[in-house]
């Protein structure tokens, strides 16, 4: 990154002429043309600490942000055909979403499964399962994104044996795994193992990955869920910039070096509907991730800098009455996420207020990003709103509340971000928070404050649109009980139950990093059941105190 | 409606519990007593807090797609107990459902977009129901 440094421009030109530049025509509709970026000589500039503007010099102009729509449901195979769609439709990244039951580390066949197979994602129970999801699709080229949590080390574990059984070697793997454990106690609420026994596979994890996976992004830190479940834009961005800082810590107690993980942690953002809200905290994320990581955590790598982040429109924006209403919901938010800088994005379709998408639904979904990645010109330029003194201004408030956020953390954990986001969750502190913003926004729905489209308001059309929606049945439940049948009737007892004495013994002893075990029982066929109630058996489980 | 009490639930697997606790806390200002059992409830569960709390409803929250196999197996277990507590669910719930729903015994179904208002009225109208019979 040598080249003329007298001046931020100056600085700015030389990153930008050293990348590489897409093929389309950078003019506006009427032939004017374009800049990569305007600001003044001795402004900000994105790639430029501290990212405020983006965090590469060229952005969407080297490359569009990847088209990543989040599928899953039925059985591996139901979800293999639609990730083959998604492909074959321009979709240029793959990202899957697990049932319930997957999702709490169950079996399909456990009782409490009952009725939440392949509903509102993919089974997958073995080895097995992931060898049909992934059939077909090559795994050293698509980048792959998984949305698991609790039980992210094991399906992590079962997704690297089946590409190794499929010949890709696993530093080739790229991809992202959610693996965001500490807002599942916040606000997702799919958390099997306590706290701190958790952060424990979450560390292995990141040691793996650094040591053995330099493709692959081992946390996605994600406030989507966070504002899916209530809170505001600021305790969104707040709490996850925490929880970010938090695995930072965690890391850094087991003797990484700061370089040599932070490159890899990534993030996720909800785009809600406010339009410029969001655009500016995108855009505090950014500075202030690059400045925590440097002036407290000592990064020097620029890459442990720069917040990347993944984005979904907000599926909490979309009605249930008249649902085509929510195609223009979706692009404006989607729109939100690219002025903001996003690297990937996610459009939600206009009938998932009431189910999983069908074909059609997902497939209008895809074609919004289309529409504002190839007609509107928006990605020719980098952080259009940069310079906007609204934007500006509500960027600095924006990160001066996450910041008031932070020092009460901060105070929580004795000076510990760590300690403090754990005892914030132990003490319900981030739940209530939530639970107080959303009902708080729901006060002013119903008093009129605010007007939703069709709900408290402009509601003529509601009785006539009625849409084709996806229907699951009992039946797919069926198939993947019998599935997991053949799976167990046809491995080898005795090397499951070899590996999960190992895994037991292992996770008794705490400096153990468990993915090399867990690797070895995902090629046994060990289910994620199997394998996570072996952990449980010596990690506990959490249990939330139910409170309103 | 002076201190009637509705426990509410979460049956299953699914944790997305922001509808719960707003409508919890709707009912609560509306002046009923809420019970609230918190997540990954059985439908044997919910019924036996219902009979042991003496609840006058049960409101169900689901949006994981599996009330079809759910709710109606909450009515069931609250019958098996001799009970005649009325089972209200709330959650993503399309309108090819709600027929078969109420078939099974669900007294009633509010889905997304109800207002604040119009889910207390209806509860109410689920509670004065079910005191005449």
């Amino acid at each position: 990154m040598s080249g003329d440094t007298s001046s931020p421009r100056a600085e700015w030109e030389a990153a930008f002429s050293a990348s590489p530049t897409r093929d389309a025509e950078f003019t506006t509709l009427s032939g004017i043309p374009l800049d990569p970026v305007y600001g003044p000589e001795d402004g900000d500039f994105p790639g430029q600490y501290p990212y405020t503007r983006g965090p590469y010099a060229s952005m969407y102009r080297s490359r569009l942000w990847t088209m990543r729509m989040f599928a899953g449901f039925g059985t591996a195979e139901d979800t293999n055909w639609r990730f083959k769609e998604i492909i074959k439709a321009g979709g240029t990244g793959l990202s899957t979403a697990f049932d319930m039951p997957t999702l709490l580390g169950l079996d399909s066949d456990d009782p409490m499964s009952l009725g939440e197979v392949g509903r509102c994602g993919v089974a997958v129970d073995s080895l097995s399962d992931m060898e049909d999801l992934y059939a077909g699709i090559d795994l050293g080229e698509v980048t792959t994104s998984m949305t698991i949590n609790s039980p992210a080390a094991v399906i992590f574990s079962m997704f690297i044996a089946q590409a190794e059984k499929a010949g890709v070697q696993r530093a080739r793997l790229g991809g992202t795994l959610q693996n965001d454990i500490l807002k599942e106690y916040q606000a997702q609420k799919e958390f099997v193992f306590p706290p701190r026994q958790s952060m424990r596979l979450v560390r292995d994890t990141i040691d793996f990955t650094a040591a053995e996976m330099p493709r692959w992004h081992s946390v996605s830190i994600s406030g989507y869920h966070i504002r899916e479940a209530g809170s505001t834009a600021v305790e969104e961005l707040a709490f996850t910039l925490a929880n970010g800082f938090a695995y930072v810590e965690l890391a850094l107690a087991a003797g990484l070096d700061v370089d040599a993980f932070a490159p890899r942690l990534s993030f996720f953002f909800n785009a809600h509907i406010d339009f410029f809200e969001e655009i500016a905290k995108y855009r505090a994320a950014r500075r202030i991730w690059a400045r925590w990581m440097k002036d407290r955590y000592g990064a020097t790598d620029p890459r442990s800098m720069q917040c990347r982040f993944h984005t979904q429109t907000a599926g909490v924006s979309l009605t249930a009455q008249q649902p085509e209403v929510n195609i223009a919901r979706t692009a404006i938010e989607a729109l939100a996420g690219v002025l903001g800088g996003t690297q990937s994005l996610h459009t939600n379709s206009m009938d998932e207020a009431l189910a999983l998408p069908t074909e059609k639904a997902a497939r209008i979904a895809l074609r919004t990003q289309q529409v504002i990645a190839h007609e509107t010109n928006v990605a020719h330029v980098a952080d259009p709103l940069g310079g906007s003194y609204y934007v500006e201004s509500l960027t600095d408030e924006v990160e001066r509340q996450a910041e008031e956020i932070f020092a009460h953390l901060e105070s929580l954990g004795n000076g510990s971000l760590l300690e403090g986001v754990i005892t914030g969750i132990e003490e319900n502190w981030f739940q209530g928070r939530i639970s107080d913003s959303a009902y708080d926004l729901e006060r002013r729905l119903n008093a009129g404050q605010r007007i939703t489209v069709g709900v408290n308001g402009f509601k003529d059309g509601n009785e006539e649109d009625q849409i084709q929606l996806l229907r699951i049945t009992n039946e797919d439940e069926l198939r993947q009980r019998k599935r997991l049948d053949s799976v167990r009737s046809d491995r080898n007892q005795d090397a499951v139950a070899a590996a999960l004495d190992k895994l037991r013994t292992e996770a008794e002893d705490p400096e153990v990093n468990l993915m090399p075990t867990l690797i070895e029982a995902s090629h046994a066929y060990a289910t994620v059941g199997e394998m996570m109630s072996t952990m449980a058996g010596v990690f506990g489980r959490h249990v939330e105190v139910p409170s309103i | 409606m002076s201190g009637e009490r509705i426990l509410v639930a979460k049956v299953g697997l699914d944790g997305h519990d922001r509808g719960v606790k707003v409508v919890a806390r709707i009912l609560r200002d509306a002046g009923y007593e809420v019970i609230y059992t918190g997540l990954f409830q059985t439908p044997e569960t919910v019924a036996a807090a219902a009979v042991d709390e003496d609840a006058d409803a049960i409101g169900l929250s689901m949006l994981s797609g599996a009330h079809m196999t759910l709710a109606p197996l909450v009515v069931d277990a609250v019958r098996a107990r001799g009970a005649d507590i009325p089972v209200i669910l709330g959650g993503t719930v399309p309108d090819h459902d709600l027929d078969e729903l109420r078939a099974k015994g669900v007294a009633t179904v509010l889905t997304p977009g109800t207002t604040a208002e119009d889910i207390v009225k209806e509860v109410q109208r689920v509670l004065d129901g079910s005191q005449v019979a």
